[in-house]
């Protein structure tokens, strides 16, 4: 037997839903209105739909992707590329590492493991500056640019992304029985081929978990890039740009929410069509880390 | 027993030489300055190399144990090199006069003594645990309120959910611009429109641009830890919320009874989790006022960083200030407070679980 609610306070409740559903998206409604608009109309009233159109949208937008300090292109294809590896990598080596330190049971797995939990506490802030410093002597010694470069920074993701990486990989891989291996090892299965062929696949699920988790990380992380990259650089993520062409271009909202609408649909595109899982990600994310 | 071929032993020790000799002469290179556009190609060609042949190399006793270095060492060096390195060296800086590219001399706890004489940083301090401790309390209370709504009968709950959640989606600096033209250009339309008279965005007054700070992350973050409270909610069992209908429970008893007491895991976890992220706070910081806003008399002191918190006081001083040394030690400070929170957080609400 159910408690029936009322249908009075089951309409009080949608009421508030819907209004907590407007309050949350209304700012999205002005970027987009505000956006297909000339500066004159939005000082006049930003929130009417006067001088609406999409002639202005497209000026706008035209005016921000071909501004030199924006340059919405070669941003987006950065924060693409930078992502994409970064997430490609830590699957791959975070698994791959996930993995050995799960399977010995010995002391330096466990103090590789511990370390790397305690290292999840480490606010970034603490690191940023030496970070910075170290990476460019390294750079200069070895020869190989660190800041400024692709490479650098994904290989920063690594080392920032690759603690929590583990630790969740870590709790799963535990899941999986160990005569599974065990037999494929009897069969003449080298390590390797067991890691390849048996294990990675199985790891599909918290594989989605830990890429969902890095990827909403590292697409909108500001502070990392801006220290690496720098605001006046060729290699430009999309937060660091939309702050770069802002701290240019004072107070002209129309081409400001022009570009945080151009930062914010790819995002939007990718939340319509992965929602579920984006949302299971972040909440798997959350309860075991 | 297998046998390895003496190919595959040419090459598995083939590789490990040359790949040691490219990458040993890739360093002193490096120490000679010479050839600065090849000795990273050498350095990196080298320990492919290496790591290739040590792959080959032939043993079935060991085989397993190079499997079990060739697996972690990528992860590892990438953490060592941006995680602990940086860490200690930073800890270190913070007790000389480190000035971003080279240190000239130790100076013990000098910075330290001069960070909590800097009224400003001590306003930071303030004001970045008042910020805390506000979203504490308003992000669970909005996120749990937000979460039993979308735990009920209504219609639509799928996209209630998404919509909530949007928010999160959105970087910081996006954000915080976005706010920005909303509480300057939007929210003073319409105040002005009602009081009647011309009134100025809040970001201006720093009482009102703490409280937009906390509007505006609200807002983001609510609608993530709601969904780890319905996650919760979730998993209390169906058959024990019958039951106390049965005995006449009302819906008021049932939330403080039963819902909460039963969902206390997910509590702690909410709670760090916006302690965490709140105390780390900079993004929006940054973008919504970039820490301005005066304060007319603290300790006598007149102060024009109103709404800087901490990460973003030692980004400035550090960046901004070109003051280094000082910067990390306040960065020093923050991780130390933050590590100290964080675990008697955890230690006190993991105690009350048990309690209860």
């Amino acid at each position: 037997m159910k408690r029936k609610e009322k249908l009075p306070s089951l309409i009080l409740k949608m009421i508030i839903a819907v209004l907590v559903a407007v309050y949350v998206l209304f700012p999205f409604f002005l970027v987009v209105i505000n956006s297909c608009k000339q500066t004159a109309d939005i000082t006049a009233n930003p929130i009417s739909f006067n001088g609406v159109s999409f002639i202005n949208l497209f000026t706008n937008l035209k005016d921000v992707i071909n501004n030199t300090h924006f340059r919405f292109w070669f941003a987006f294809f950065f924060s693409v590329i930078i992502t994409l590896l970064s997430l490609v990598l830590l699957a791959l080596l975070g698994s791959m590492a996930a993995w050995v330190i799960c399977r010995n049971k010995k002391r330096w797995s466990t103090v590789i493991y511990f370390t790397f939990i305690a290292s999840m506490i480490i606010p970034f802030q603490v690191v940023m500056l030496p970070l910075i410093s170290t990476f460019r002597d390294v750079g200069r010694f070895v020869g190989i640019p660190m800041l400024q470069s692709v490479p650098g920074l994904v290989f920063a993701y690594l080392g920032f992304g690759g603690a929590m990486t583990v630790f969740i990989l870590n709790g799963f891989i535990k899941g999986i029985p160990v005569d599974l291996e065990e037999a494929a090892s009897i069969d003449g299965c080298s390590p390797e081929q067991i890691f390849f062929r048996i294990i990675f696949p199985l790891l599909k699920p918290v594989i989605t978990t830990v890429t969902i988790l890095n990827g909403m990380w590292i697409w909108n992380d500001y502070l990392l890039p801006s220290m690496m990259l720098g605001q006046n650089g060729v290699v430009k993520t999309l937060p660091v740009a939309v702050q770069a062409f802002v701290g240019s271009y004072v107070k002209q909202w129309n081409l400001i929410l022009a570009a945080a609408l151009l930062a914010i649909i790819p995002i939007i595109i990718l939340f319509f069509f992965a929602q579920k899982q984006i949302m299971e990600g972040m909440i798997e994310g959350a309860v075991k880390g | 027993m297998r046998e390895f071929s003496t190919g595959r032993k040419i090459t598995s020790f083939g590789l490990m030489g040359l790949g040691a000799i490219l990458s040993v002469g890739g360093l002193v290179l490096a120490i000679m300055k010479l050839l600065d556009n090849f000795r990273g190609a050498m350095i990196i060609g080298g320990v492919v190399m290496f790591f290739v042949g040590l792959y080959l190399f032939p043993t079935f006793k060991h085989h397993r144990s190079i499997v079990n270095v060739i697996f972690l060492f990528p992860l590892l060096f990438a953490f060592a090199v941006t995680v602990i390195v940086p860490l200690v060296l930073g800890i270190g800086y913070s007790f000389t006069d480190w000035d971003g590219i080279r240190v000239r001399g130790f100076i013990g706890l000098e910075n330290y003594i001069r960070m909590f004489k800097q009224p400003g940083f001590l306003w930071s301090v303030l004001i970045t645990v008042l910020f805390v401790v506000f979203n504490i309390i308003l992000v669970n209370l909005v996120a749990f309120l937000l979460a039993l709504l979308c735990t009920s009968k209504i219609k639509g709950l799928g996209f209630f959910r998404a919509a909530y959640f949007l928010p999160n989606l959105i970087g910081g600096i996006v954000l915080g611009y976005i706010w920005q033209f909303i509480f300057s250009n939007v929210v003073t339309k319409i105040t002005t429109a009602i009081m009647q008279e011309q009134t100025y965005s809040m970001l201006s007054e720093t009482k009102t641009a703490f409280i937009g700070i906390v509007i505006v992350y609200v807002w983001q973050y609510a609608g993530y830890i709601m969904l780890i409270y319905i996650t919760g909610l979730n998993t209390i069992p169906g058959d024990v919320l019958e039951a106390s209908a049965i005995d006449g429970a009302s819906p008021t008893q049932t939330l403080f009874n039963i819902k909460i007491p039963m969902i206390a895991p997910t509590i702690t976890i909410c709670t760090f989790l916006t302690l965490t992220s709140a105390f780390k706070q900079f993004d929006v910081n940054l973008a919504l006022t970039n820490g301005t806003g005066s304060v007319q008399n603290f300790f006598g002191n007149y102060l024009t960083n109103g709404t800087q918190m901490l990460a973003l006081n030692i980004y400035n001083t550090a960046v901004i200030n070109d003051e280094y040394a000082l910067g990390q030690a306040k960065a020093v400070f923050f991780f130390i407070v933050l590590a100290i929170v964080s675990i008697v957080q955890v230690r006190v609400s993991n105690k009350r679980e048990v309690e209860l």
